[in-house]
């Protein structure tokens, strides 16, 4: 006879406000088996654990039921506390009754009645819980970073340091990300290139870091601590170890049309290229949609030019598999694209640019060397008008309906260099907000008001019109003063909201993360556990799990780094035994369980079986490895014979729920 | 036909080639055809028949034949082939121990609809040409063959054998078939009327399991019908309907792998049209997740089986009846 406790906490006013919790538990207490059923202020804290291990002494309890949170926040805590009493941690129920009920209910007795319900489920269950004990698998003792950015470059850094052996995939065919692209940084002012290059150049000279550079991952499988991942190498017709990264080829490539993607498009770069000096690998790839040689044939200069030998026309796009304990996502972000936005001209006009554009127009090494001119005329520029939350904070389907966070800043920054530089420009801001927090953010914008004399215009830009004679009017309304401005202007700048990079959601797929609406991957917690995704072993550093800057940006890659080093510092982790198993006396052998399989547990073997007629019988029957077996549960549902049970949720116990529910 | 089948099988059983021949054989009236084995040359003399009442598809008999040892010869109609396939791609049959002849397929006839025109005291049923000729204790009566053919082979969707090891006669094609036009008449009634029909249809069934024994797809080595453990086993019904429950389980159970080669509904004593059940959820597939045919091949992944990125949320795009 089973001997079961009921325990149902108030959290506070939490769940008490909305749920009778004394009736509940006087309610579950007339349920078959219930031996003793309590109520209890805070059940997960200290003296609350006391009432339910005591309660399994005193009473002999064979299973218990905790009727409060989610089982995501105290499950653990209550079947700890149930193993420190001496019962099987695995005979513990919770009945989710915060979540679940009280928060979403405001009647009493409505929210009172779901709970008696929820928690007679909940008992029907337990009732049927089987004992488990939980084994172990070992961690391979290598991490995975997916992107090379700065949250990327860090994250792997980081792990490197502690020792680990870390592989950074990067699509690109250099390792730096956006930051590399990125003139000069907020607030301090120092150039991006001087205080990335050295940490790229780390990386690549660390023994622990392998950098797959113009590399994809294309399928992942496994789980914690034993993830095996397929890289994709494309070819970059360029043998990585022969090249030198002497540039002769880059200089002779007669195919010097080619848009330069570093420098978003506003001056050529040839078909053999490095996209730029300090790029890791310093390796040249070969653009096969405009190289001639492997377009049409005819060409082969860059071979011939070749001291070393290191061209390849034939190569062709390598795959390699590894094993990995711990994954990180450092996958980015982009500007969105602006095609939609043509109130603002940007199609249309060449002096209308992007943010990240006016980086380029503004670096050293960008398309004119470091002095701004108008990409139009080559001319300086005298009035400049900049345009804050394009696409961003947007309620309409073209935009986004989140704050992307950087532009406030860099706009800023962009204003007071270009002021800083060319004193005879104006520059004009027209901005909704202006968001400024952080450490010593706030400081630098009024530096930029104050110091430099920046025109900053509450308002919004209606439409941009490029005219004939080469200016721009922009027309715009000033909020404060309540009046139309015209602005007669040279270049328009436009802060184009931020995106996630299009390679995450089909890796998310791969690695069966979360993503919001907007394609950022989703925290474990949006508060306690930031770096961590709801998958067990994948974690989250940079832009891809939200808008930020660099400081945050390399804050969550260290964060990121120090969750995976945890993981990977242990030799093994406890396994969930609430895996699946297959009654082979049921099982027919079709097979649908191991197509379904997402973790390659099931394998089929022949099986001798004794016949009542004292005849043996040889039979084909799955077979679950408990090692590799996750407890997703969908062999049973795919399970045609209902062969396959799945420990502490088998079709007997969910039934016995339904039931319960319906009664 | 049934005379080069006859010595066919003959020949390949006297080569050693295979053990036993399964085919069908009469039983109490001329009409009344039923599967068989045969071991002999003197057994397919006396009862081996291929005539137009063999509409029985004999797949499922080769989950037990193919086990055993030495081959088996299996004669199989177009839509019997469909479910050898199928058979074979869920493991259940040993295909390397059967040796599948391919025979033509029907239209077969059914006996019902002969009696249904008021013809009783059969003794024998010819087809000449295409008209029927059925002897009776009263004298000979006659009928266009096309007015009592079997519903399943009305709406057959193929003619073609997607597995064999030799073929006798000629090789048909997939056929562009009418099979979903009842279909989408109860997709278009309201929800009570499409709750009436199958109460009126469900509410005749006397759970005698001819349904589930003839389905080549109900091939569990133990069904959870029979099964104590599963729960839903003799469990004493609380209402008429919760009976009626089994069919639309079972039709559940074959989804993604019932071929519709109609048996079903071809041995229901009560008549009730259960393969409309089952094409219900073949035509939702189909338009779910692309065509596809259950049987059509032995290495195609079933939709219901198999998980794209791009697979839609079935209650999310697809509108569910019209009200």
């Amino acid at each position: 006879m089973q001997r079961i406790g009921v325990f149902v906490c108030h959290c506070g006013t939490n769940i008490a406000a909305t749920v009778d919790v004394k009736a509940v538990a006087e309610a579950l207490g007339h349920e078959p088996g219930v031996v003793i059923s309590q109520d209890y202020q805070y059940m997960c804290s200290e003296s609350g654990q006391n009432l339910v291990k005591n309660a399994i002494k005193e009473h002999k309890l064979t299973g218990i039921v905790i009727c409060s949170c989610s089982p995501r926040m105290h499950e653990n805590t209550f079947r700890k506390a149930a193993a420190a009493a001496g019962l099987n941690p695995y005979l513990v129920e919770i009945a989710n009754i915060r979540e679940q009920c009280s928060w979403i209910h405001k009647d009493i007795a409505t929210a009172t009645e779901k709970a008696v319900i929820l928690g007679r489920a909940a008992v029907a269950k337990v009732h049927l819980n089987a004992p488990l004990t939980a084994g172990e698998s070992p961690v391979v003792k290598r991490a995975l970073v997916i992107g090379g950015g700065i949250a990327g470059i860090q994250t792997a850094l980081d792990i490197a340091e502690a020792g680990f052996d870390v592989d950074i995939v990067e699509k690109k065919p250099t390792i730096g990300g956006k930051m590399a692209q990125i003139d000069k940084t907020f607030p301090t002012l120092d150039c991006a290139a001087c205080i990335l290059t050295p940490k790229m150049v780390e990386a690549s000279q660390n023994e622990h870091i392998t950098i797959h550079s113009f590399s994809e991952v294309t399928e992942v499988k496994g789980f914690v601590g034993n993830f095996t991942v397929k890289i994709k190498k494309k070819a970059r017709f360029v043998d990585e170890t022969k090249c030198t990264g002497c540039g002769l080829c880059t200089e002779k490539c007669p195919m010097k049309k080619v848009p330069n993607e570093f420098n978003m498009g506003l001056d050529n770069r040839s078909a053999v290229y490095i996209p730029f000096a300090q790029a890791v690998p310093k390796v040249a790839t070969i653009d096969p949609n405009y190289c001639m040689m492997l377009k049409s044939g005819k060409c082969g200069v860059c071979s011939k030019v070749c001291s070393v030998g290191a061209i390849d026309y034939k190569q062709q796009d390598r795959f390699i598999e590894q094993q990995y304990g711990a994954i990180v996502v450092a996958t980015g972000f982009d500007p969105i694209k602006l095609d939609q936005y043509d109130e603002f001209a940007y199609n249309q006009c060449p002096d209308v640019v992007t943010s990240l554009e006016l980086e380029r127009l503004m670096n050293a090494a960008g398309p004119n060397g470091g002095t701004l001119l108008r990409p139009s005329d080559k001319s300086h520029p005298h009035t400049i008008v900049f345009v804050q939350c394009v696409g961003s904070r947007c309620d309409d389907s073209k935009g986004k309906p989140y704050c992307s966070k950087i532009c406030c800043m860099y706009t800023a920054k962009h204003a007071m260099l270009i002021r800083e530089k060319y004193p005879d420009t104006e520059v004009y801001v027209f901005y909704i907000d202006v968001r400024t927090p952080g450490k010593n953010f706030d400081e630098f914008y009024r530096r930029a008001v104050e110091q430099y004399n920046v025109h900053y215009i509450k308002g919004m830009v209606g439409k941009v019109t490029p005219k004939s004679d080469g200016k721009i009017d922009v027309q715009a309304s000033d909020l404060l003063a309540n009046e139309q401005l015209h602005i007669n202007a040279d270049m328009v700048v436009l802060a184009a909201a931020i995106e996630p990079d299009k390679t995450a959601r089909p890796l998310a797929t791969m690695l069966t993360t979360q993503m919001d609406t907007n394609d950022f991957f989703t925290e474990a917690h949006p508060k306690l556990r930031p770096v961590e995704s709801a998958t067990a072993g994948i974690f989250l550093s940079g832009a891809c799990q939200g808008p930020k800057d660099i400081p945050e940006t390399v804050a969550q890659a260290s964060a990121a780094a120090a969750k995976a080093i945890g993981l990977l510092c242990k030799n093994s982790i406890t396994c969930n035994p609430c895996v699946a198993h297959s009654d082979e006396l049921m099982c027919n052998g079709c097979s649908s369980c191991e197509k379904v399989c997402p973790y390659g547990a099931i394998t089929y073997i022949d099986k001798e079986f004794r016949m009542p007629d004292r005849t043996t019988k040889v039979r084909r029957v799955a077979s679950v490895n408990p090692a590799v077996c996750q407890g997703c549960g969908a062999c049973t549902v795919a399970c045609p014979s209902g062969a396959m049970d799945l420990n502490g949720f088998s079709n007997r116990q969910i039934m016995a729920e339904v039931d319960a529910i319906c009664k | 036909m049934q005379k080069a089948m006859i010595e066919r099988a003959k020949q390949l059983l006297a080569d050693g080639t295979v053990k036993r021949v399964i085919g069908w054989k009469r039983g109490e009236f001329a009409y009344d055809i039923t599967p068989a084995v045969f071991e002999t040359a003197d057994e397919l003399d006396r009862d081996f028949v291929f005539d137009d009442f063999t509409a029985a598809n004999v797949s499922k008999y080769l989950v037990k034949e193919s086990r055993k040892e030495g081959k088996v010869l299996a004669f199989l109609k177009p839509c019997d082939t469909y479910s050898l396939n199928q058979l074979t791609k869920e493991h259940r049959v040993d295909r390397d121990n059967i040796y599948v002849i391919g025979v033509p397929g029907g239209p077969k006839l059914d006996i019902e609809k002969i009696k249904a025109k008021g013809i009783t005291g059969i003794t024998n049923v010819r087809n000449e040409n295409y008209t029927i000729k059925v002897e009776t204790i009263y004298g000979t009566e006659e009928l266009p063959f096309y007015e009592a053919i079997m519903d399943k082979c009305a709406s057959c969707k193929s003619k073609k054998h997607v597995t064999y090891d030799e073929l006798m006669g000629e090789e048909g094609d997939v056929l562009d078939s009418n099979r979903f036009d009842m279909v989408e008449k109860l997709e278009n009634m309201t929800s009570q009327e499409r709750y009436d029909f199958w109460r009126s249809e469900l509410s005749k069934c006397i759970r005698c399991n001819a349904c589930r024994n003839v389905c080549p797809a109900c091939t569990c080595e133990n069904c959870v019908f029979d099964n104590p453990k599963s729960g839903i086993d003799n469990k004493a019904p609380a209402d008429s309907f919760e009976e009626n429950m089994f069919h639309i389980i079972r039709a559940f159970h074959v989804a993604g792998r019932c071929t519709d080669c109609g048996e079903c509904s071809r041995v229901c004593p009560q008549h009730i049209p259960l393969h409309l059940l089952n094409r219900k959820f073949i035509k939702d597939i189909n338009s779910l997740y692309g065509e596809y045919q259950a049987g059509a091949d032995t290495t195609s992944k079933a939709p219901l089986n198999e998980y794209t990125t791009d697979d839609c949320e079935a209650s999310i795009v697809h509108e569910r009846g019209v009200e």
